[in-house]
């Protein structure tokens, strides 16, 4: 036991001690706060605000674009020509001309600018024009404005999950997500820890050093070693990636909070009394698309959740690693390794296939039997879990990846202890399962 | 012991015995058997029939800590530094750390490898990788070490550090099993030998023993005159005329002869410039065994 444990150390802190490590360690969580994080702070990027030339021949307008950090709108008189002429010499950047029959024509709205129209500003223009073109022609078809849009209703419903404890605002779209999330980091780590060790066996063998080891140590405790150490590799990782993400992306968030709530202050105070600001910041709160996920998210068993992903990681790793391994004994170079891991990837690649079914369906049959069959159940069982599943479901899967991953560390340890020391036999499914029943 | 695997026999009715202290030379053709033989003796594979005894006890897995082998194909992680990777190798030969350090230390300044200790094992030559698989094989000091060609990759001044050392742990008590091609080796460090042909012990013995076993009673000699005449009981091979005036001839010794009657039947009529007796080299011995027999080529 001493000596898996020396080998455990040496096959984590090789790859632990690697740069790229380090480097995938820091860097995803950096990542996952940028993808919120950087469009967020876009959006509170302000540059200088720009000046717009409004030539309004319909005499409509004045008044109904409103100036803010961005845009400073000036309204101007004359011939567009002039306008044109004038623009180049001024600081304006763009020259917006409202035709007088813009209400009967709406595509007779203009602008001219020395560079490209930025999208954002033609979006504005666009939809201030369009508002006011369809709020005349209302009016002008005897509609009050103020009926249409009391009118304006969103229907959102609610949804609740019902179970022992009782009724719960839940929330299917939460749910999906964070199924589809939950499998997919699964199967993305099943998969490339899985590799990892079958490398790690390879390149043991190529290089030969298989043999030195072995005579210090039984291919059990060389094959136990390296699927834990490359194991808790990976575990180490998630730790890493779930602390640092959480350090940074709240260090961001309440950066981004304190910004947004500065900028509300200040847009609110220029107009309006303290009482009505904050009036302002709590509808921002309610608003907010953030607090529903939350709240969702408060309602899902986390707890739960994570120790099942720690499980059905354990197990799934063990069960596709051995497998990996007895792959990596069975050649000589990784290139040889692709067709014998067809076998092993095609229930991996298929358990990701059924999730997308599982995640839409997750009370179907199909999704029952793929979280119940070892092969697919670490991925599928995942994606299911966030919608509730029954305990002796969750039971029977359990029990059957702990015979799962029994069963092919078996039968990869049978396989393995042959194939290391076999060289420059070309290895074929056939030939493994004969290995199987040689005698040691 | 007997060893078969699915589509042939690699070691039958082998019964061999390494006495302590010695250095064993194990010999054969390529596919003979001598890896089996190894790896069992590693515990890296069981024989299907038969017992090893060590030091009079049946071979056990605490054993290996008593052993050190040098397998032919030789490897380290590349990618691991050269200190840290004898350190592990040690300690997975039940060194404690410490212990272990402070023999690597002493071995590190012993060939040169002090400068190297913190680098990646592939930036070595092959000359320096091959100074630390020997290291790694010998540092937890076992009482038995297996060679298995230890000289290939050597130059010349690395082969000869590589005998010192070998003679050296014989020396200091270590038991030594030899396997190699090269019979110049054989001769020089071996005491005892055992060649596998074709699964089974065909020759085994003392070295001087063998010698003599395969030797054919025949001299050369070497001098100067008229071509002698030999009384019955010897017989001449061949006769050449190396030099001028001077003649080597084979002889050798049959029915009713001895050496001291052929020298003293030699004096009376030539100038003897020199008389050896004929001993085989192993290489000869070699060929002679496994020569003629149906060598298979491939490897296992």
């Amino acid at each position: 036991m001493n000596k898996t444990l020396l080998i455990i150390q040496r096959e984590y802190l090789v790859r632990v001690k690697k740069r790229s490590f380090l480097i995938v360690t820091l860097l995803t969580p950096l990542l996952i706060t940028a993808l919120y994080a950087v469009p967020a702070l876009l959006f509170f990027a302000s540059d200088e605000a720009k000046t717009i030339q409004i030539l309004d021949e319909s005499n409509t307008f004045r008044g109904k674009l409103k100036n803010d950090e961005d845009y400073i709108f000036t309204f101007i008189k004359g011939s567009l020509e002039t306008a044109k002429q004038k623009l180049r010499n001024s600081d304006a950047t763009a020259l917006v001309l409202i035709p007088k029959d813009i209400v009967e024509k709406p595509g007779g709205l203009q602008i001219f600018a020395e560079k490209t129209v930025s999208m954002g500003l033609q979006r504005r223009i666009e939809n201030v024009v369009q508002s006011e073109v369809r709020n005349q022609r209302l009016a002008n078809a005897g509609i009050d404005v103020k009926v249409v849009e009391d009118n304006r209703v969103n229907v959102d419903a609610q949804t609740y999950s019902l179970n022992e404890e009782g009724e719960k605002s839940s929330n299917s779209g939460v749910a999906t997500g964070i199924g589809y999330a939950i499998a997919l980091i699964l199967y993305m780590s099943v998969f490339l820890s899985g590799s990892q060790v079958m490398n790690g066996v390879i390149e043991e063998k190529s290089n030969r050093i298989i043999e030195i080891v072995i005579s210090s140590v039984k291919p059990m405790q060389l094959l136990l070693g390296k699927i834990i150490g490359v194991g808790l590799v990976g575990l180490t990782q998630f730790m890493l990636w779930i602390l640092l993400t959480a350090l940074i992306s709240s260090a961001v968030t309440g950066l981004l909070k304190n910004k947004l709530e500065e900028k509300v202050r200040k847009e609110v105070s220029v107009s309006a009394s303290p009482e009505q600001a904050k009036q302002v910041q709590a509808q921002l709160q309610a608003q907010n698309p953030m607090a529903k996920v939350n709240e969702a998210l408060a309602n899902l068993p986390l707890g739960k959740l994570l120790l099942c992903f720690i499980f059905y990681y354990i197990t799934g790793f063990l069960l596709y690693s051995s497998l990996f391994a007895a792959v990596g004994s069975a050649v000589e170079n990784p290139s040889e390794a692709q067709q014998l891991l067809f076998p092993v990837t095609i229930p991996l690649i298929l358990s990701i296939i059924l999730m997308t079914y599982v995640i839409n369906e997750p009370d179907s049959k199909v999704a029952f039997w793929a979280s119940i069959i070892p092969f697919t159940a670490p991925v599928d069982m995942m994606a299911r879990l966030p919608f509730g599943v029954e305990t002796w479901e969750l039971l029977l899967s359990m029990s059957l990846m702990i015979v799962g991953f029994l069963s092919t560390t078996w039968l990869a340890a049978r396989i393995y202890r042959v194939g290391i020391l076999m060289y420059g036999k070309k290895a074929t499914l056939r030939e493994l399962s004969k290995w199987v029943f040689y005698k040691a | 012991m007997y060893k078969r695997y699915a589509s042939h026999t690699a070691l039958s009715d082998v019964n061999l015995s390494i006495p302590k202290g010695s250095i064993f030379g194990l010999l054969g053709p390529n596919g003979a058997g001598k890896t089996s033989f190894i790896r069992i003796i590693n515990q890296i594979t069981a024989p299907d029939e038969g017992v090893v005894l060590f030091d009079g006890q049946p071979l056990q897995p605490h054993h290996i800590e008593r052993i050190g082998y040098l397998p032919e194909e030789r490897g380290l992680y590349k990618k691991m530094k050269v200190g840290e990777q004898l350190l592990y190798l040690a300690r997975l030969k039940g060194l404690p750390a410490s212990e272990a350090t402070e023999r690597l230390k002493r071995w590190a300044i012993k060939f040169d490898l002090k400068d190297w200790w913190g680098k990646n094992v592939e930036d070595l030559s092959k000359g320096m990788q091959q100074k630390c698989q020997f290291i790694a094989t010998i540092v937890h000091e076992p009482e038995l070490i297996i060679l298995d060609e230890p000289f290939s990759g050597f130059d010349p001044i690395n082969a000869n550090l590589l005998k010192d050392e070998i003679l050296e742990l014989k020396a200091k008590g270590s038991t030594i099993i030899f396997s190699t091609h090269r019979m110049e080796s054989v001769e020089e460090l071996c005491d005892h030998i055992a060649l596998i042909n074709r699964s089974k012990v065909v020759l085994e013995g003392e070295k001087r023993a063998i010698k003599n076993q395969f030797k054919d009673n025949s001299f050369t000699l070497e001098y100067s005159g008229a071509k002698p005449v030999l009384p019955g009981g010897y017989e001449e091979v061949n006769s050449a005329e190396i030099e001028p005036g001077v003649t080597r001839t084979h002889v050798r010794i049959g029915e009713g002869g001895s050496v001291n009657g052929l020298i003293g039947s030699l004096l009376g009529q030539v100038e003897l410039h020199s008389f050896q007796e004929n001993i085989p080299s192993f290489n000869e011995i070699f060929i002679k065994t496994v020569g003629n027999a149906n060598i298979p080529v491939s490897e296992v």
